[in-house]
């Protein structure tokens, strides 16, 4: 009795653990079975690489081109700015601040992690927009370099914990054996711990980007959503997850405009497959 | 350059990348407070919407919220700790678990607006539940799903291996340490995991747009099959959707959600600290 009660409890807990895997393939399957449909219409090529997004004209026309370069436009320019900001505050969080600073900022970052992103947005739009309109004078302030400071912000605590726990992972004979060689702290940062932490800091900054590239709703708040091919930070952009967003409501279930969202979905279920599981080597390397 | 130099301007830059993180942090916050707060009053919250949202309360959307953040909860719960428990007591270290882990950090990656999409092709239109709490809760469920797996491995983990061995060696079978002895030593880690959880998706708009969230609904629901307002939501479409809302309904929503999500971190926070005050080992 005993037995079988063990027996029966190991195998429920064998198929919970198994409950991941489950959902990752099942999600991937629905995308592509309700995304697939949309390229019996119009070529792989011509949606990634179609330079109109006219989705509910007749015939629709359904490139995506303006909108992975509108996620891209955004994506780079958060990059940008998070990036150094955010290795940084690693940085000083890992070697530098003493213990009570740590902890309080430490507390700050992850207070920035719970803010729902719709909160964010809505700031966004009545500080940030506003500012940027004025600054730059520009016509309207929805614009992707909007977009990219204040995803900039968002990725911030992704990028600060993973690049902290990679930091504070490196043996501490290294850096002890830089300072016994006359180093300073800040050289041996900088050349010794930097770079022995390499590995997590880039998977650090992949996932930041990750978190960058799926967000959606401050994104759609902030960067205008007009789906043209941007040329410039300076203009209205819409980004993958945007459109999906925005448009999902009013799409028509079983049209051509619906697939072409879920296709759009899979896009991104591809992307942060390929930096999750990339992020995942570099984090295992690493041990 | 004097390398104490170099390590002075060094340290100042990097002491204020982290002031400005904190500061806007902070700005954001106090903005909030500050003009979210005098909009909070009793009619704010036990109202329902009115004059097309420009006007009444949120009550509707926060009673959603609740519902769809219960959901999510009851079914995530479960299956997360017996995966949490397979990973951190039964697996082996071969591949079967080394593909696990990749899938729980992937599908902690999957962009939110994904889920939603996912969502509704399975729940939706797939199983017909149509836009509804199930629909919604169920994939809430699944995007916090990662969030409870860490953290109760983490918990489970950090329970010393000599409690098990002790336990085993008194006779009792793997079940019966794990459920007397591993169990109860990490409750408090789980607890704070699962409230993480409810925080993150109570903040979600994305997950929720195409499956169980309506635009204006100041009915109740009155089963899991219907429709709720939800507070994310309802913050998106006062913000965007509907022009010439008062700022004072805008904010107070945003301070509603906040509150919500932060009193939740709070508690977890409070739940960690103490077990780690009481902690024995």
């Amino acid at each position: 009795m005993r037995k079988l009660r063990e027996f029966i409890i190991e195998k429920l807990v064998l198929l919970c653990g198994l409950a991941s895997i489950f959902f990752v393939v099942l999600i991937f399957l629905f995308l592509l079975r309700e995304g697939l449909a949309v390229f019996q219409s119009i070529s792989p090529s011509a949606f990634l690489a179609g330079k109109s997004w006219y989705p509910i004209s007749e015939p629709p026309l359904l490139g995506i081109l303006p909108l992975i370069l509108g996620s891209l436009v955004v994506t780079f320019g958060a990059a940008l700015i998070s990036v150094p900001i955010g290795v940084g505050c690693a940085i000083y969080i890992a070697e530098i601040a003493p213990k009570r600073l740590k902890e309080i900022l430490k507390a700050g970052i992850e207070l920035l992690a719970a803010i729902p992103s719709v909160v964010l947005g809505f700031i966004g739009m009545v500080t940030l927009v506003p500012l940027v309109k004025t600054v730059f004078h520009l016509p309207t302030g929805l614009t992707a370099l909007s977009g990219s400071i204040m995803l900039a912000f968002m990725a911030m605590p992704t990028i600060v914990s993973i690049a902290e726990d990679a930091l504070y992972s490196i043996p501490k004979t290294y850096k002890e054996g830089a300072l016994a060689m006359g180093a300073t702290h800040w050289q041996a940062i900088w050349r010794v711990m930097l770079r022995a932490a390499s590995s997590g800091i880039l998977a650090a900054i992949m996932l930041g980007i990750g978190r960058v590239i799926g967000e959606t709703m401050a994104v759609m708040m902030i960067t205008g959503n007009a789906a043209v091919i941007p040329h410039s930070l300076f203009v209205p952009v819409r980004t993958l997850t945007a459109t999906i967003a925005a448009e999902m409501g009013e799409a028509v279930i079983g049209s051509e405009h619906y697939f072409a969202l879920f296709a759009i979905g899979i896009v991104l279920f591809v992307i942060s497959f390929a930096i999750n599981v990339t992020a995942d080597l570099f984090l295992h390397k690493r041990q | 350059m004097n390398p104490y130099r170099t390590q002075r301007i060094a340290f100042s830059l990097l002491f204020m990348a982290n002031a400005l993180i904190l500061l806007l942090v902070g700005f954001v916050v106090v903005v909030i407070v500050q003009k979210g707060l005098p909009a909070i009053t009793w009619q704010f919250l036990s109202d329902v919407p009115r004059q097309g949202m420009r006007a009444g309360g949120i009550f509707p959307a926060i009673v959603g919220t609740l519902y769809l953040v219960g959901g999510a909860i009851v079914f995530a719960l479960p299956i997360g700790l017996l995966a949490a428990i397979y990973l951190s007591e039964y697996a082996k270290d071969n591949l079967l678990t080394r593909l696990i882990k990749l899938s729980i950090v992937n599908l902690a990656g999957v962009p939110s607006v994904v889920y939603g999409l996912f969502g509704l092709a399975l729940f939706v239109v797939f199983f017909k539940f149509g836009a509804s709490i199930l629909s919604g809760s169920l994939t809430l469920g699944i995007m916090i799903l990662p969030l409870i797996i860490t953290a109760s491995r983490e918990a489970l983990e950090s329970v010393p291996q000599s409690f098990r061995e002790v336990s085993l060696s008194l006779g009792a079978s793997k079940w019966q340490t794990i459920q007397h002895i591993v169990l109860p030593n990490a409750i408090p880690g789980i607890l704070t995991g699962t409230i993480l959880g409810l925080g993150r998706a109570a903040g979600e708009t994305a997950p929720i747009l195409f499956t169980v969230a309506a635009f204006y609904l100041p009915l109740l629901p009155g089963s899991i099959f219907d429709q709720v307002m939800a507070l994310p939501y309802h913050l998106y479409v006062i913000s965007t959707q509907v022009p010439n809302v008062d700022e004072k309904i805008r904010y107070g929503t945003a301070f509603v959600l906040l509150a919500l999500v932060l009193f939740m971190n709070l508690v977890a926070i409070i739940i960690r600290y103490k077990f780690r005050m009481k902690k024995k080992w």
